[in-house]
């Protein structure tokens, strides 16, 4: 059900740009001392200033800005500028900005008794841009054309549609009697209340997606509605937008900040510019002349060689996990992985120094000993099939391979995606430490345009190929257990195209805890089991993960109140401002 | 319409009615090789060029002896060479040593020597084949145009047209992209190389092709050939003693001059990432990693630029000299 963040996917080569100030320069006048990682845990330049233009760049461009279309982290940070959803998540560093609150909703979601419905009501006095009121029914137009007209709006997830008890209407383009949408219910105009057709404890997480901003009926144009698209929140399109070209938004006076739990009205105007080549973006951004890079994806080779020479550089860069866990998945269908100590010879042969100095090295990423993001809550370590300082185990490989009758070591395949570097080389890392065993792999790149569609991602193929190793990353698109695992270890997720249970693990004993934990109404308790779920499918010897991914941010010093939020794993730029 | 190869002597060999063996050798000039060959030695840069030309071939084909002498198996890592921070190398000159003659890339501290030993091997062996296969392709189709003319020239042309329109680099893209694992009785980097050769060579045969139809259609209608003819000679016959043995002479300057040309090719695929597998060291790949590191490793960019360019350096002053060593008309 939940699909992995599609920005952090296509992170790894292209990263995003920046923006400059208009406001002059300055030093974000006595607040926090601004140094190497501050704010991934605090907030840097810490200030109430109002004004200027905050200034953001892309390396491409966003896959829409319509909120209820877009599947990528930063566009769902983004969209807050303008559409606010039901609830959302706390503007705070660490982990308190994991927290929901209520953002258009009075509180957070209110469950019924059999779990199958989950009720929001709307505050008092919410306007759209023209000074029309917010009703009840926007909401309801903006979840059903976000998820049910799949041949219009695609981009985006679709977790409504797989929840929502709604038969089966066809989409308020090919319905337009919304009164035939009986997934949610709209009993007045503030009351919203989505009808489940199982329980599922995690459905805020859901209501958080910019999905659930209010939409005007009369106002959708279907997929060109990204061009206009009519403000809720602070801030407006000041004029029709045509896509490539720069991105002005200008002060929603129709906005009141009261009834918003978040501040993000800091600057007077923002403005995205597209299609900013990736290393002259950097440049700007280390001068300046640019505030941020929306993209978020973190820093070229280039730039980063050079801030993490710079002493002044460096204090104005920040190293925050993404959330974003590496992988290789052992497919235990291709012989001779078959049998488990096969697939134990390979993790205890990995090198997982080798595979971090791949990524970057310390800078890259954190070695990695278990599958659960250390970022989620309920996150325990463990390390189930550790080595002594995680270089491999020549005794244990050595026993290992004589219990599955192949002394000699045996050849195989480990794929990749060929146009993500870091990736290919983490893969050659790998075939270097297992040849010394004997364990001969073959390299094999695929596209990643491809990879999960057509070849890692296609069982049949990979049975055909025999790729027994396939490299792999992974993140969740809500900060559960839940929202990680079950994508990528639950039995039911299994796909013959577009897999990425790439192990194929169907464990009766994790299924079943996951289909547990997400009727299960006590945090404390999913996260209990999210735990289980990581111990037993570290023990299933099918995923050997070797990197907490971590990204190199640049916050120059002209922009305050910056820190980095764990709920899109980039700066939180509805928080920002700019140094008067 | 003079051809190049108009020697004193040249046609001679080819004599359909040599029948009298020639009396005294006093008088006889000597071989086209032999004239070819002394003119090419008093040409300095020309020899330097088949020098260093040779040089590689040698280094591509010890590649394993040289690297066990003076490198490191070219895959293996050496993280201890690496600042685990900045991921390039922990000492100045990106590890330039006596025990890393070229340094060491960034990342994953594998040796730049070793690796440019072993990319020779790629690059020559495509460069290469790959002529051979144009070569070879070429000078059938060119002798075959050139000296039957009419339709078949006709035809033969217009597929040259054809070929030379093709968007090669953009099809040879498309192409490896979509190689099975195994094909041809090949697999793994065996298939790649066999599919690289095939498509740089195939697509490059017009170019050579049309030189020998042009150097055949002024050919065939020279007196040997007339005469040959006349005789009652075979069109296969003339084609094989009387006009390939003229052609000599222009297909060794193309080939020498097209080896390079392949070389540049085959590294600007790896550039694009489209060449063999990793980890196998190409010039090319070399070269495309390098980029992100111009700056912190220059050496790594610099050893597969400089090998790149030596060796195609070398390859056309080596050409240019043959092609003047063997054409009569820069005889002072």
């Amino acid at each position: 059900m939940s699909k992995k963040w599609l920005g952090l996917a296509a992170a790894t080569t292209s990263a995003a740009m920046l923006l400059t100030s208009c406001g002059g320069g300055g030093d974000g006048g006595g607040g926090t001392e601004a140094e190497f990682d501050a704010g991934t845990t605090s907030i840097v330049n810490p200030s109430d200033e109002q004004g200027g233009t905050l200034k953001f760049a892309h390396s491409d461009q966003f896959d829409s800005l319509d909120p209820g279309n877009t599947y990528y982290a930063a566009n769902w940070s983004f969209t807050r500028f303008y559409a606010r959803s039901l609830v959302t998540y706390a503007q705070q560093p660490g982990e308190e900005g994991l927290e929901l609150v209520p953002d258009l909703a009075e509180d957070l979601g209110e469950v019924s008794d059999d779990g199958l419905t989950w009720t929001y009501t709307l505050k008092e006095g919410l306007k759209f841009e023209d000074g029309t009121p917010i009703t009840a029914e926007d909401v309801k137009y903006a979840v059903a054309r976000s998820n049910f007209a799949p041949d219009i709006i695609n981009k985006g997830p679709v977790y409504f549609s797989q929840l929502l008890d709604a038969g089966d209407y066809e989409g308020p383009y090919e319905d337009e009697d919304l009164d035939n949408f009986t997934g949610i219910e709209t009993p007045d105009e503030r009351t919203i209340e989505f009808k489940l057709k199982e329980p599922f404890s995690e459905f805020d997480y859901v209501a958080a997606m910019p999905q659930t901003s209010p939409v005007p009926a009369d106002a959708d144009t279907g997929d060109q509605y990204q061009t206009q698209v009519v403000s809720n929140g602070p801030y407006k399109f000041e004029s029709e937008w045509t896509p490539g070209k720069t991105l002005n938004l200008v002060r929603n006076e129709e906005y009141d900040p009261e009834t918003d739990p978040l501040t993000r009205n800091r600057p007077d105007k923002i403005e995205v510019a597209f299609k900013q080549e990736e290393n002259d973006r950097d440049n700007r951004l280390m001068s300046g002349d640019l505030h941020m890079d929306v993209a978020g994806l973190g820093l070229e080779a280039a730039a980063r060689g050079k801030i993490l020479r710079d002493e002044n550089l460096k204090a104005q860069a920040d190293n925050p996990q993404t959330g974003f866990k590496l992988y290789f998945a052992i497919n235990p269908n291709v012989e001779p992985f078959d049998d488990k100590a096969c697939r134990e010879a390979v993790l205890y042969g990995a090198d997982k120094t080798a595979m971090q100095a791949a990524w970057g090295g310390e800078v890259g990423g954190d070695i990695a000993t278990n599958m659960l993001p250390p970022s989620t809550p309920g996150f325990t370590e463990i390390d189930p099939y550790g080595t002594p300082e995680h270089k491999g185990d020549p005794d244990k490989v050595a026993e290992s391979l004589e219990a599955c009758g192949q002394e000699d070591g045996f050849d195989t395949k480990i794929s990749y995606r060929s146009d993500r570097d870091k990736e290919k080389k983490a893969a050659e890392a790998l075939q270097q430490a297992l040849a010394e065993y004997g364990i001969n792999a073959e390299l094999k790149g695929y596209e990643a345009g491809t990879y999960t569609s057509e070849q890692a991602g296609s069982p049949a193929f990979v049975e055909k190929e025999e790729l027994g190793i396939m490299a792999y990353g992974w993140g969740s698109d809500w900060p559960s257990g839940y929202g990680f695992f079950q994508q990528i270890v639950h039995g039911d997720s299994i796909k013959g195209a577009g897999n990425s249970n790439l192990s194929e693990l169907d464990d009766p004993e994790i299924n079943e805890l996951l289909d547990e934990a997400a009727v299960t109404d006590d945090p404390a308790q999913r996260e209990e089991m999210y735990a289980e779920v990581d111990a037993l499918a570290m023990d299933s010897a099918t995923l050997l993960p070797y990197l907490d991914q971590k990204a190199l941010l640049f916050r120059p010093e002209n922009v305050t109140n910056v820190f980095f939020g764990e709920s899109f794993k980039m700066y939180d730029y509805s928080a920002m401002g700019l140094a008067q | 319409m003079t051809a190049p190869l108009d020697v004193s002597g040249a046609a001679e060999p080819a004599r359909p009615d040599k029948g009298a063996s020639p009396g005294g050798a006093t008088d006889r000039g000597r071989s086209l090789g032999q004239i070819a060959w002394t003119r090419l030695r008093q040409d300095k840069v020309a020899m330097i060029g088949f020098g260093f030309v040779v040089f590689m071939a040698l280094v591509a084909v010890c590649a394993p002896l040289i690297v066990r002498l003076l490198g490191h198996p070219p895959n293996e890592w050496h993280q201890e060479m690496i600042d685990p921070v900045l991921s390039t190398a922990n000492a100045p000159w990106g590890g330039m040593s006596g025990e890393f003659l070229l340094g060491v890339e960034p990342v994953t501290g594998r040796d730049i020597f070793s690796r440019i030993v072993y990319g020779a091997r790629i690059s020559m062996l495509i460069g290469f084949l790959a002529t051979m296969v144009s070569v070879v392709i070429g000078t059938v189709m060119g002798v075959i145009a050139g000296y039957f003319g009419g339709w078949v020239d006709a035809f033969i042309s217009r597929l040259m047209d054809i070929f030379l329109a093709f968007p090669l680099l953009l099809f040879a893209m498309a192409l490896v992209g979509v190689i099975p694992d195994a094909a041809f009785g090949l697999q793994g980097n065996g298939l790649r190389i066999a599919i690289l050769v095939f498509i740089i060579g195939f697509f490059n045969w017009p170019y050579i092709g049309r030189i020998i139809r042009g150097q055949t259609l002024s050919l065939r209608e020279r007196e040997f050939v007339e005469a040959a003819r006349s005789l009652g000679a075979s069109n296969f016959y003339i084609l094989r003693k009387e006009l390939l043995p003229n052609l000599v002479a222009p297909i060794l300057v193309y080939s020498t001059l097209l080896i390079p040309t392949n070389i540049l090719f085959e590294a600007a695929l790896s550039f694009l990432g489209v060449g063999v597998e990793a980890p196998t060291a190409t010039w090319g790949g070399m070269l495309s990693e390098a980029v992100d590191y111009y700056n912190a490793a220059p050496n790594f960019m610099l050893a597969p630029g400089l090998a790149i360019f030596l060796t195609v350096l070398a390859f056309n002053l080596f050409g240019d000299g043959l092609r003047d060593a063997l054409d009569p008309r820069t005889q002072s």
